[in-house]
């Protein structure tokens, strides 16, 4: 059963306004940067220009003379602030290698961008002319940047551990031992792919920014940072710097989005802390853009190695997948589990048998650290078996639409049972599908690709699709403990009734564009019947919001959302005693519909919350044993998942001559069951898609075989402009969630993970007329060029 | 070096470093946080200013290049408490996520209907080619536009 029908709903569902807007809107919104912390001092980090190299000197003394610098430390200065190295929080294997990890290099850097020296001073201007002022003597190393280079260990990054593998993680699932080899000998139609993931960079628009203020005489410590995980920095700065807990506050204010990229502990935050306790000041730091494409972590970067097996239908029999996975030079929060958490989706939305092969080998490599990027690992998984639906189609000559119709899983085999022991909460793949082909016109679509892709065209049209099944709202602690990841997955929510009826919704995720004070301060509202403006919500500042577990992989609804209704719940059944106490019934008598409490069948013996409210704070008529006020606290550890899915299609227009990707139609349909607010549903996938189009057709973190980021600023890498992309026609279906009382399920990533394939699939389309069969992301007009030329001249040109 | 420039219709006489970019004095100077700096580049947008009027990059410029003009701000746009009719077509429309590369949107989008008071879909998305957004994926910043033109 599921809030929308068992009563009818007055303000889920509905496009309220974001009340987030005004003081964004107007300036008066204050990022971290923003924040005028008196007495401040500002921090600048100096920067390895190598790769990778020994650092044979650091001369401070000239910077040290320049106005304004207080003090400069080196990695070996600072060696001793530090209780841990900076925490992986994600060790997927028991032998996983885990090169220790210092804010400031010690010995030797290990990629462009790792810090090597830090400068205080009294402002900015003053820490960054000093950078250019510190002389660094380095000796050169043999750097590696390919993946499949660092997999052969010829040259070895972090020689105290002898390779420059991190860690090989299998999910062999076979219904009887060989079945999967088996079934590749038996099959009708095979087909075995390779792809790349590229590097890519998160870029939210607001850079990095941080500010530790110390408190001298008391040994607390308050963290200001723009990030996504307020309560997993107050943890983990806890222990990397040797502070007890409950000395450590962190409060994230507005962030200026985050994308995975603001979900770590960084170094810089670390500095900040170590030394605003060494120099009893506030110690702040703002990251330049530069900064950013090189000190924040990137995303994605693997090698795919994808093959399907198929019978004389086109039915799937096994899958077998071999990953490379581009760790980067070090092992961030939760680097190594990025590829783990597409590991199961690699037979994408398809019914297939116990017989699914999976192996990712993760490595190092001289280059910046990836970690999660939005999807973290689903996008990549996606991308894989939707790219190769298609080759499997092309293999069987048939229509790679038809090829999933046979292969979707079934509208009633959910909640479905998958091949790997999850259990798929509720989905209908195939309603999806038909209403996105609907929305396209696809049948239209198809005969106008005849009229206009003859032989000699040079503007060829081309449809693509890729469906998804997304595995979020992280998650299940027991799920998560079976994959040695350290933390759990529940979230908190506190509700409070104030004695005038006004509403507190303390919540545990923190929003950095997502809306949260309006959807949170919905369901609330819906719940206890009163107006959403009487709901206020508070959030990422540890010292209001004690616990939680913060926002990433679209977990903030259905975990921190979901939390929030069952602490209504709470408080409402205490209200209840009070209510019943008060009308002289038995609660079992009452019922609570639109904020008043009335004896059935007697709706003039009533009580509206108000009253309970300001009884419960008064106290003067209570239940024996009833404490006063009115609150509840909620820890929700999700039984499942939630398994948002979808379809996406679109049409696109190649230019032969010139490899230029124009979109003409994009189409999302997502179902993401029950909404509580359209608006920022639609804003979510609108987001989401452009960037995965972005992925498929304009960003790349490119770098020279030096490990040089030849794309480090925002005039090199091809974020798109309005004028970049199309208009995102959205639809959706509703397919509520078996597994909470919303009916919910995340929809913060979906965007991205059905947009690249979904892009990349219509190109390929396209030129199939020519015998394009793949094209590398980013299908930037150069590489499409490239591709044609390969494809119709053999590559002679 | 002295300047002297109006801000949200106020005199603000200041003396600046020589090398202070106009977006840093405005920010760190007069206190006028709502201006953000998103690149180093003069790629995104967000400290997009009007200046005598017309929508620049408040990074492209420094302080005393300034000097004598007229500035105006996100902070000045509403006036008695009620949004400029902009500010206020972007919050119908969901035209903001996490509100960053807002202001500067904003600003160049007002700059953008002074120059062309009806422009059709394309003009908006190639009017806004200066300023980027990493959450809203653009479609309901054009929709903001557009609502904010056909209401004019």
């Amino acid at each position: 059963m599921t809030i929308t029908e068992n009563k009818p709903t007055t303000i889920i569902g509905t496009r309220l306004l974001r009340r987030e807007d005004p003081p964004l809107l107007t300036g008066e919104a204050k990022f971290t940067n923003d924040l005028n912390i008196p007495g401040a001092l500002h921090l600048s980090v100096l920067r390895s220009p190598y790769a990778h190299a020994k650092i044979k000197s650091i001369n401070v003394a000239a910077a040290l003379k320049i106005a304004g610098v207080v003090a400069i430390y080196t990695g070996k200065d600072l060696q001793t602030s530090w209780a841990a190295p900076m925490p992986c929080a994600w060790p997927v294997t028991t032998d996983m290698k885990n090169p220790a990890h210092y804010p400031l290099a010690i010995d030797k850097v290990c990629y462009v961008g790792d810090g090597v020296a830090a400068v205080l001073a009294i402002n900015e201007v003053a820490s960054r002319d000093a950078l250019d002022a510190i002389d660094v003597q380095y000796e050169p190393l043999k750097v590696v940047v390919d993946l499949e280079d660092s997999l052969s260990d010829k040259n070895i990054i972090h020689t105290d551990l002898g390779t420059n593998k991190s860690y090989t993680w299998p999910l062999l699932v076979e219904e009887t031992p060989g079945c999967v080899e088996e079934a590749f000998k038996k099959a009708k139609y095979k087909v075995k792919e390779r792809y790349v993931q590229q590097r890519l960079i998160p870029m939210a628009m607001e850079p990095r920014a941080i500010v530790a203020v110390p408190q001298p005489f008391g040994g607390d410590i308050t963290l200001y940072s723009s990030t996504q995980i307020p309560h997993i920095l107050k943890v983990m700065t806890a222990l990397t710097l040797g502070i007890p807990e409950q000395q450590v506050r962190v409060v994230a204010p507005s962030v200026g989005g985050g994308f995975g990229s603001k979900l770590d502990v960084y170094a810089e935050e670390l500095l900040c802390m170590a030394l605003a306790r060494k120099h009893n000041a506030p110690v702040r730091w703002v990251e330049e853009r530069t900064e950013n494409t090189q000190a924040t972590i990137q995303g994605r970067g693997q090698i795919q190695h994808v093959e399907l097996a198929a019978d004389e239908n086109g039915k799937i029999t096994a899958v077998r997948v071999r990953i490379i996975g581009d760790m980067g030079a070090y092992l961030q929060l939760v680097t190594p589990g990025v590829p783990i958490l597409g590991a199961f989706l690699y037979a994408g939305v398809y019914d297939i048998p116990k017989a699914y092969d999976f192996s990712c080998t993760s490595v190092f490599t001289n280059l910046t650290p990836t970690d999660a990027y939005r999807g973290a690992g689903r996008p990549e998984a996606t991308y894989a078996i939707e790219m190769a639906i298609e080759a499997l189609a092309r293999e069987m000559k048939i229509d790679s639409f038809e090829l999933r119709k046979r292969n979707y899983i079934k509208k009633e085999q959910f909640p479905y049972t998958a091949f790997s022991g999850l259990t798929y909460d509720s989905g209908d793949h195939l309603l999806a599908a038909e209403k996105a082909a609907q929305m396209t016109d696809l049948a239209g679509v198809r005969v106008q690709q005849k009229k206009q892709n003859v032989p000699g065209a040079t503007k060829l049209l081309g449809v693509g699709m890729s469906s998804y099944f997304e595995m979020c709202g992280l998650a299940p602690s027991r799920v998560l403990a079976s994959l040695n990841y350290s933390a759990g997955g529940w979230e908190a929510a506190t509700v409070r009734v104030l004695p005038t009826n006004k509403v507190q919704v303390i919540t545990g995720t923190s929003p950095h564009g997502q809306g949260h004070e309006t959807s949170w301060a919905m369901i609330a509202a819906e719940k206890l019947g009163v107006a959403p403006e009487d709901v206020d919500v508070l959030h990422s500042d540890t010292a209001i919001s004690a616990l939680g577990l913060d926002t990433y992989g679209s977990r903030s609804l259905p975990v921190g959302g979901v939390a929030i209704a069952l602490a209504c719940d709470k408080v409402i059944e205490k209200a209840k005693l009070i209510a019943a106490h008060q009308l002289e019934c038995s609660a079992d008598d009452l019922q609570f519909v639109n904020g008043t409490f009335s004896v059935k069948g007697s709706p003039d013996r009533a009580l509206p919350l108000a009253a309970i409210a300001f009884g419960a704070f008064t106290a003067h008529n209570l239940p024996d044993g009833c404490e006063p006020n009115l609150e509840a606290q909620v820890s929700y550890d999700p039984p499942n998942f939630s398994w948002p899915f979808g379809t996406h299609m679109c049409v696109v227009e190649v230019d032969t001559e010139t490899g230029a990707v124009k979109i003409l139609k994009y189409i999302a349909v997502d179902d993401c069951g029950n909404q509580i607010n359209p608006l920022i549903v639609e804003g979510q996938v609108h987001g989401g898609v452009v960037q995965g189009i972005a992925q498929a057709l304009f960003e790349e973190a490119v770098y020279d075989s030096d490990g040089n980021l030849k794309t480090s600023t925002l005039a090199e890498y091809l974020v798109p402009a309005a004028c970049d992309v199309p208009p995102i026609t959205t639809g959706h279906t509703i397919t509520p969630s078996p597994t909470n009382q919303l009916g919910v399920k995340g929809i913060g990533e979906a965007g991205t993970i059905g947009a690249a394939p979904t892009v990349m699939t219509a190109i390929i389309d396209a030129l199939s007329g020519l015998g394009v069969t793949t094209m590398a992301m980013p299908a930037s007009p150069q590489t499409v060029w490239k591709t044609i030329n390969e494809a119709t001249r053999g590559g002679k040109k | 070096m002295k300047v002297s420039i109006t801000v949200n219709g106020k005199k603000q006489d200041g003396d600046v470093e020589p090398r202070t970019l106009l977006v840093h004095y405005i920010r760190e100077s007069l206190g006028l946080t709502g201006t953000n700096v998103g690149c180093d580049t003069s790629s995104c947008g967000a400290c997009t200013i009007h200046l005598d009027g017309e929508a620049v990059k408040s990074c492209t410029m420094l302080a005393v290049q300034a000097d004598g003009s007229n500035v105006t701000t996100i902070e000045g746009l509403a006036k008695d408490g009620v949004m400029h009719p902009m500010q206020t077509a972007f919050m119908e429309n969901h035209g903001l996520q996490c509100g960053y590369c807002t202001p500067g949107m904003v600003m160049a989008a007002i700059g953008l209907l002074n120059e062309n008071p009806k422009p059709t879909e394309e003009e908006v998305r190639l009017g806004l080619e200066g300023n980027l957004c990493r959450c809203t994926g653009y479609h309901n910043i054009v929709k903001s536009v557009l609502a904010a033109a056909s209401a004019k």
